[in-house]
């Protein structure tokens, strides 16, 4: 049954090439010779490879393998990669990391450099909390507006986000609304005053049964050293000022209970050591020029 | 055409056909898969890495049981705008405990590989609960029933068991230890030796009920690892090229 | 039948396979019982159950077989003709027209979570990270590979001219693997996943599949060893490549150790970077031996068949077999370009799946010119134009994947929606076009029908298809892409230009195109199952055969 038996005898009428002879359930198969074209490409193929495989690293030995003729690495390609890009932008980080925030939104040319690396920035790393435009969300402050938690300055706002709030950083702003209900500190008839004390502060409506004398002593007994004497708020410790209509967690009854009740403690977390020191200096930046900045 | 011929043993008889196809596909794996247990380059020398804790292993289950490697990467290339984006591109060390590894394969949503400490343990839990509400354009879906599932941690010493029999090097000490360092972990009460056991194991209550030991609790514990063992600014990047 | 029985009734016995097979059967029951009463998860519990009443079936089902046949096995030989067995062959025809409905349908509504993410409904069995592995095994395992075993069944007895070896054994494979594909899917649903892609699957379905998997190659191999022909066949040869090379994939990419009999789950031996070495050797070569040399195999049968012309060239079919068969094995390293693979590794992934190029086409090149000389038949016969079609969509993916494999460009690709465009033509174009075109040859013949109960529905099938599967991949490309340039774009100033969550929001409408095209793609599919149903149901005087039709054992 060897080919050459049938080569001879038996040809395909249409391609008048030869068949090799066999049949299977009807199929034949005929002894085209490989195409040359195919061929040719899977030659050029294996060459190529090949060299390929001389240039980099590929071959695995006992203890190390093939380095590749140049030496080339994928790690070493990027350490590279970015050593030119911080090449690129060295002027301009010398620039900025040299002026104070001030000079930098002076200056057109190193705002516009400022912002553009914050603007990316904070969509990756803020915008998740901040939101996209920093407009905030329940409990996640805005940062368009000009009502500041921990202060609008550049500087403060430059503190913020690089060692963050309650985020375990040594250098973070600590300061805490207590838990005065959970604690026990407060009865909850009294953080029922206080709490129509607070909403009555932003000319909100009180429920029945409120008595602002009651309200009043509760706030400045336990509150005001914060929140201060009016409820202003206090910038050196985090209080928001509670009355100017901006509420960080909401201004229902039930919110602000809750607040009084479980105290809060929200996290902002640090940026120093992910971010490199002049991009959150252009973060400050950018947050600073989103509208709100003092 | 003699040469065409010889091809007709492989034709005639199956068990050589066989054994024709059992020797050319073995060239390959044995080639690429046998020398990375052996190249001691193949793993970076790093510090820091260390074995996940009980509560980061429930949390690792978590991850694999909702699928979420089939939209999240943990492996940051070796490409400018990656470590950009993500930090520093991934090392061989950072998985090398990961029975199965979870590097992906396709990005529907960001890499995960460094989000330890990206995020309040606050926001993760408001995020696994209703993404849209604080990331409005995601595209994730919602995983309110993690906050509601109390974590069985009854068998976490039968998988620290096995993963030691791997390899992982979990001491006799850690895997009877297992239940309570779960239960200490996730609290903000003193953890014990937890941290002798585990270096830089971050005991707290992970933001939610303090009371109830959720499996949101432990997949927060999880994610806010990523990332975070290996410290690079003592890495030695040129050491480690290969 | 019923007097065969009655004939031979009084020294009927039970062979060994039945016997052996009933005290297993017994045996696993109680086996599984014991699983389930102890079982640490409800989830595994159910799956000990699903077991046990799979064995409890099994022992009903062969004894009820038993009761009902004639005491003389099935002839090998009936007038000098095969006694062809095609019981089991139907069965895997028909499940896999099910498993591939219900995949593409999940298909579509991933595409649609991905467009739309209200539609996870917060819940946990329907959640995008549960579905998507659903979909991806019910159209690989379940749809792509009962049209394997179908066809695998039928080719080898008919380019054998042998009978299927064993008695019970192929009905073994085909029920066993449909098992295994419950278990698997609803294990996904249910949160049971080892997270391996193409390899969900926890240890106690790996197990069961690894006994199936063993029987099907014996089934198949014993089948070879007995056929009349001299020389085997190529569609043959891949079948068998496929058959042993998927086992070694599967035991070695599943080498896990359970934490308990009673629990389902267990932990892979390997890890990281070994583990992710060994999943894309098993990932890659999944495609190269489950999705390429078992499709080619059916090609090899199915386009000559149906075009009624000679195989191109034999000895093309030598050297792109073996050449394919060496080369696919290295190429797995191409899923970890960049990543934590030293570099060694990559380089020979990328090298390997340039060269693979031309072993891929060795198979189109063999598929499309065996119409040579029949190209005129393209126009008439629409099962030939979806066979042919598809080896065109094998040919592109074979060139597209060799260009995503070179670095520079996976730099792009990867992680994007290009891969899934870049899956898609192969998933869609060439398996899923060529199982179609295979299943409509199959019915017929199975069936003992003249012809397909429509062509032209079948033509209506190619067209809304065709047009899908274009959408499809078009959408994704073009996605992909400009998903890969925004992730790298910097601006002037030496700044990245977009934010993650600005990509994700520009795939939204890519996403909603992708759904039309998967969409018509699903739509095509349903017309192929009502032609096939009609042309089961409608009655048409048998095929007059040589041999006598009656003689044909009724399965
Ligand atoms: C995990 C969520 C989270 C992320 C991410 C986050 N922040 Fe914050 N941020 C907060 C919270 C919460 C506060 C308010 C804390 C408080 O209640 O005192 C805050 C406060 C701030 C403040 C102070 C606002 C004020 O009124 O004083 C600034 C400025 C700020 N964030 C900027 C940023 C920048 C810039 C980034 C990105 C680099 C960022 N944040 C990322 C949660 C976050
Ligand atoms: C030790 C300092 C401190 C004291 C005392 C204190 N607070 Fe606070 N309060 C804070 C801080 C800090 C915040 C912001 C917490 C955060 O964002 O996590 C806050 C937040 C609040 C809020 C939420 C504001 C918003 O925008 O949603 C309310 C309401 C409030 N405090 C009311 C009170 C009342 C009423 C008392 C007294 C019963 C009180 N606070 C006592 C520090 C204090
Ligand atoms: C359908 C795809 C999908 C699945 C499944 C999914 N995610 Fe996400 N994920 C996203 C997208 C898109 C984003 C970006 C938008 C956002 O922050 O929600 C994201 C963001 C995140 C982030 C924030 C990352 C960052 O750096 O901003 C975390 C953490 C996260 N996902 C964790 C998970 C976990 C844990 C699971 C599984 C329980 C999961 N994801 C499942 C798509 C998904
Ligand atoms: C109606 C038809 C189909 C639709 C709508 C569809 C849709 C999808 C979607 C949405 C994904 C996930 C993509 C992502 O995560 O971004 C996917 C993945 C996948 N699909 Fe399909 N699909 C269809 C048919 C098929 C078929 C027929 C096959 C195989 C024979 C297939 C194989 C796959 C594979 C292998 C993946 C995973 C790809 C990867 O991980 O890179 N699909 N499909
Ligand atoms: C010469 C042949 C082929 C080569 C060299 C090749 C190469 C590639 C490459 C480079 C990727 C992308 C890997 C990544 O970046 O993550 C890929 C993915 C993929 N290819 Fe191919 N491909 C080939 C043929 C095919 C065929 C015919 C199919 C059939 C369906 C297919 C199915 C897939 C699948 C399912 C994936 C996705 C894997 C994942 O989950 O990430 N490929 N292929
Ligand atoms: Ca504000
Ligand atoms: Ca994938
Ligand atoms: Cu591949």
């Amino acid at each position: 049954m060897s080919i050459q038996d049938h080569d001879s005898h038996k040809v395909d009428s249409i391609s008048g090439t030869t068949t090799t002879g066999h049949s299977w359930d009807g199929i034949e198969e005929l002894n085209t010779p490989l195409p040359k074209w195919w061929l040719t490409i899977l030659y050029a193929s294996i060459i190529w490879a090949i060299g390929y495989v001389i240039v980099y690293p590929a071959i695995p030995l006992v203890s190390s393998f093939t380095q590749g003729a140049f030496g080339w690495s994928s790690r070493a390609a990027v350490e590279a990669d970015l050593a030119e890009l911080v090449q690129q932008r060295a002027p301009v980080v010398a620039a900025l990391s040299k002026a104070s925030i001030t000079e930098i939104e002076k200056d057109p040319k190193l705002l516009a450099f400022a912002r553009a690396s914050g603007r990316v920035t904070f969509g990756d790393n803020c915008a998740p909390c901040h939101g996209a435009g920093g407009g905030g969300a329940k409990s996640y402050p805005n940062l368009n507006d000009d009502d500041w938690l921990w202060g609008g300055s550049a500087e403060q706002i430059y503190e913020t986000i690089a060692y963050g709030i309650r985020s375990g950083h040594p250098k973070a702003h600590e300061g805490n609304m207590p838990a005065f209900g959970r604690d026990g500190l407060l009865k909850p008839a009294e953080i029922s005053q206080v709490a129509d004390y607070v909403r009555a502060l932003s000319g909100l409506s009180t429920a029945t049964g409120y008595d602002k004398a009651i309200g009043a002593k509760v706030f400045a007994e336990n509150c005001a050293a914060c929140h201060g004497d009016e409820g202003k708020g206090n910038q050196e410790l985090g209080a928001p000022n509670l009355t100017d209509q901006i509420w960080l967690y909401g201004s229902d009854k039930a919110t602000i209970s809750e607040s009084i009740i479980n105290g809060r403690g929200n996290v902002m977390p640090a940026w120093v050591g992910r971010l490199d020191e002049t991009t959150i200096k252009a973060l400050t930046v950018y947050v600073h020029t989103l509208g709100g900045g003092r | 055409m003699s040469l065409w011929q010889k091809h007709a043993i492989f034709e005639k008889n199956s068990i050589i056909l066989l054994i024709g196809v059992l020797i050319v596909i073995s060239f390959g794996g044995l080639v690429e898969i046998l020398p990375l247990f052996y190249l001691k380059s193949t793993i970076e020398k790093v510090d820091g890495v260390r074995p996940y804790t009980p509560l980061e292993l429930a949390g690792r289950n978590i991850y694999v049981r909702e699928g979420c490697y089939v939209c999240h990467s943990q492996m940051i290339r070796a490409l400018r705008d990656e470590v950009e984006r993500y930090g520093h591109y991934s090392l061989a060390a950072e998985s090398m405990y990961d029975h199965p590894f979870q590097w992906g394969s396709k990005r529907n949503g960001p890499d995960l590989a460094r989000v330890g400490n990206k995020y309040s343990d606050d926001w993760q839990r408001q995020h696994l609960n209703n993404p849209r509400s604080v990331v409005p354009a995601s595209i994730m879906p919602g995983y309110p029933w993690l906050a509601r599932t109390e974590l069985d941690i009854s068998h976490l010493a039968e998988d620290m068991r096995v993963l030691a029999l791997e390899g992982v090097p979990y001491t006799p000490e850690m895997i009877t230890n297992a239940e309570q360092d779960a239960r200490a972990q996730a609290s903000d009460a003193d953890a014990g030796d937890l941290t002798k056991r585990y270096a830089k194991a971050l005991a707290r209550n992970y933001g939610g009920d303090p009371t109830r030991l959720t499996e949101a609790d432990a997949l927060i514990a999880y994610l806010q690892l990523l990332g975070t063992q290996v410290d690079f600014k003592i890495y030695d990047d040129k050491a480690n090229l290969r | 039948m019923a007097t065969a029985t009655g004939l031979h009734g009084q020294d009927k016995q039970m062979t060994n396979g039945e016997l052996g097979l009933i005290i297993l059967a017994v045996a696993t029951t109680f086996g599984s019982v014991y699983v389930a009463a102890k079982a640490y998860t409800p989830e595994y519990a159910f799956h000990a159950w699903v077991l046990a009443a799979a064995s409890l079936a099994t022992v009903f089902g062969v004894a009820n077989r038993y009761f009902n046949r004639p005491a003389e096995m099935p002839q090998q030989v009936i007038d000098g003709k095969p006694n062809y067995n095609y019981g089991p062959v139907k069965f895997a025809t028909l499940i896999s027209l099910f498993w591939g409905v219900a995949g593409f349908l999940v298909g579509l509504i991933i595409a649609l979570q991905l467009a739309f993410p209200e539609l996870n409904f917060d819940l946990p069995w329907i959640s995008f990270g549960r579905l998507r592995p659903l979909h991806t095994s019910a159209v690989i395992f379940a749809f792509g590979g009962n049209v394997l075993l179908a066809s695998s069944f039928y080719v080898v007895q008919r380019t054998c001219r042998a009978r299927l070896a064993g008695d019970l054994a192929p009905w073994f494979v085909v029920l066993g693997y449909n098992l295994f594909i419950v278990i698997a899917g609803t294990g996904y649903l249910l949160g049971i996943t080892q997270s391996k892609e193409y390899a969900e699957p926890e240890w106690y379905a790996d197990l069961w599949l690894t006994i199936v998997w063993v029987v099907y190659l014996l089934v198949y191999l014993a089948t070879v060893i007995k056929r009349e022909e001299p020389h085997l066949y190529v569609a043959n040869w891949f079948y068998l490549a496929f058959i042993v090379t998927i086992a070694v994939l599967h035991l070695v990419n599943n080498a896990s150790i359970p934490i308990s009999i009673f629990s389902s789950k267990s932990y892979i031996a390997w890890s990281g970077v070994q583990d992710a070495m060994v999943q894309w050797w098993y990932g890659h070569n999944a495609v190269g031996f489950f999705l390429t040399a078992g499709f080619l195999a059916i090609m090899y049968y199915f386009v000559p068949k149906r075009a009624q012309r000679p195989v191109y060239s034999y000895r093309l079919s030598i050297i792109h077999f073996w050449a394919l068969i060496f080369m696919y094995i290295w190429a797995g390293p191409h899923h970890l370009h960049y990543t934590a693979l030293p570099d060694w590794a990559q380089t020979l992934g990328m090298t390997f799946s340039i060269m693979l190029w031309m072993p891929s086409w060795g198979g189109m090149i063999n598929g499309l010119m065996t119409l040579s000389g029949a190209w005129d038949k393209l126009r008439t016969d629409p099962v030939l134009r979806m066979l042919v079609v598809s080896v065109a969509f094998y040919g592109m993916s074979t060139f597209e994947g060799p260009l995503m494999s070179i670095k520079v460009v996976n730099s792009l690709s990867h992680y994007t929606d290009w891969t899934i465009g870049h899956v898609h033509s192969g998933a869609l174009g060439w398996v899923g076009f060529v199982s179609f075109g295979a299943i409509y040859c199959l019915v017929p013949w199975l069936w003992n029908k003249r012809e397909l109960y429509s062509l032209k529905l079948v033509n209506w099938h190619f067209w809304i298809s065709t047009i899908g599967i274009v959408v499809y991949i078009t959408s994704m490309w073009v996605a992909g892409i400009l998903q890969g340039l925004m992730w790298r774009a910097y601006t002037s100033l030496g700044y990245l230009e977009y934010s993650f969550i600005e990509t994700v929001d520009a795939m939204h409408p890519f996403y909603i195109i992708r759904a039309i095209g998967g969409g018509l793609f699903l739509a095509g599919t349903l017309v192929m199952v009502y032609n096939i149903y009609k042309t089961i149901v409608t009655p048409e005087p048998a095929l007059e055969q040589a041999g006598s039709p009656a003689l044909v054992p009724a399965e």
